[in-house]
């Protein structure tokens, strides 16, 4: 039970309260660039989560059992994450393309364009770096990458859903386009620092 | 903006000066292209982090695309952009250590952000469109210019939310001991809600520009 806590409070923390998008502003550009369709929200948060929860745990072994000090190899390779994590997102991307484009080609078709775009979304690379930060086990880590993902992908569908609706408002000229975005992505963000107080 | 008496048939169709300038306004990476988002809204809560960080980017932007731009004749097409990202990761490397070096608590304000500029898209997109076409003082021009037009937004952002929401600028106590902080400035919403404002004021600028220069054209033609 301790345990079922502990990941729980894993999960939900890094969803809602460290919300990768509206908290820690990671991924960005795909953010905006995605958030004007409900469907194609859709899409780019489901490959987020899907590469989140894949990217995260392999970064984790990698770290603990490879590059960090007194593991494997003897010396400290920590400064190579930077490049060695990047590498793991592109390979796993690259892999996760393929294997869903020959069993699941329904999901693959669905994805689309966003699993290549995903390899320089800096929200992936920052749950790898996060990670690292917090020092997860490995078993931590699958909730964190799931989690983190789920956060994201929440919030760009609710800003997807705003910016649908928005298209029917009479917005000042100046505004129009980003201008506005921003302030709903504001918005909402302190929607999402209610959140902020809750102790697991 | 260069003036437009310099120009002759003859030279090159884009300015050496253009290739600076239009980083800092015309095509500025963050009021314009929206580029590098990330470390825009994330790290603009003071002053001094905003400056810390668009030094810190214009300097890997600088090396990763002079050395692109000298080696551009060698990198085979098909892997470049792995060349690239192997480029970037390398000077962010160094940049990390320096900041380390230099101050920690700086260092430790930025946090995963200083790693997170491996990932910078303005690098990135300056890499593939520029660097990779052109010679290496042209490639170097641009990426000054880039750069500082990313520290000039970084930095507008940065004084608006420190001297809204601590009342000081990069670290000096401007208002008295009265001054009741906008806590949500320094928040994350807040960095949201202040480049929505910038963005509006540059909407609004130059919708204003255009039309004087609509005006000033409609008055030479009759």
């Amino acid at each position: 039970m301790e345990h079922l806590n502990h990941f729980l409070s894993i999960g939900v923390r890094a969803a809602f309260v460290e919300n990768m998008a509206l908290a820690y502003f990671l991924g960005m550009c795909s953010f905006l660039a995605v958030s004007r369709r409900v469907e194609t929200a859709t899409g780019l948060g489901l490959a987020v989560v899907f590469v989140l929860s894949v990217t995260v745990p392999l970064n984790n072994l990698i770290f603990n059992y490879i590059l960090r000090e007194g593991a494997w190899i003897a010396t400290d390779l920590t400064f190579l994450r930077f490049l060695t994590f990047i590498g793991t997102i592109a390979a796993t991307v690259q892999v996760v393309e393929m294997t869903l484009d020959k069993y699941f080609p329904k999901l693959y078709a669905a994805l689309g364009v966003f699993l290549p775009l995903i390899a320089v979304n800096c929200a992936i690379l920052g749950g790898s770096l996060f990670m690292v930060q917090r020092d997860y086990q490995f078993s931590e880590s699958m909730v964190f990458g799931f989690g983190a993902g789920a956060g994201f992908a929440l919030a760009v569908i609710a800003l997807a859903a705003i910016r649908e609706k928005l298209r029917y408002s009479d917005i000042p000229p100046g505004l129009r386009g980003l201008g506005i975005t921003f302030i709903t992505t504001g918005l909402m963000a302190i929607g999402f620092m209610a959140f902020a107080g809750i102790q697991l | 903006m260069p003036k437009q008496d310099t120009f002759t048939p003859g030279e090159p169709p884009v300015l050496e000066a253009d290739v600076f300038l239009k980083g800092l306004w015309r095509e500025n990476p963050v009021f314009v292209s929206l580029l590098g988002m990330c470390p825009v809204l994330a790290v603009t809560n003071t002053v001094m982090n905003s400056l810390a960080m668009g030094l810190a980017t214009t300097f890997v932007l600088f090396m990763s695309t002079s050395l692109i731009s000298l080696l551009r004749s060698f990198i085979p097409k098909q892997v470049r952009i792995p060349v690239f990202i192997v480029i970037i990761a390398t000077f962010v490397t160094i940049v990390e250590y320096s900041i380390q070096a230099i101050s920690l608590e700086l260092y430790e304000n930025l946090g995963a952000f200083i790693a997170l500029i491996v990932v910078n898209c303005l690098i990135m997109g300056r890499a593939e469109a520029f660097a990779s076409k052109n010679p290496l003082p042209r490639a170097m021009l641009d990426a000054l210019g880039m750069g500082a037009g990313f520290t000039f937004a970084l930095f507008c952002l940065g004084a608006v939310r420190e001297i809204l929401g601590s009342g000081s600028f990069a670290g000096v106590d401007l208002f008295g001991p009265n001054f009741q902080p906008w806590a949500i400035m320094i928040l994350p919403p807040g960095g949201f809600l202040v480049l929505g404002g910038w963005l509006l004021l540059f909407a609004w600028a130059r919708e204003r520009s255009d039309r004087k220069k609509a005006e000033a054209e409609a008055a030479a033609g009759d």
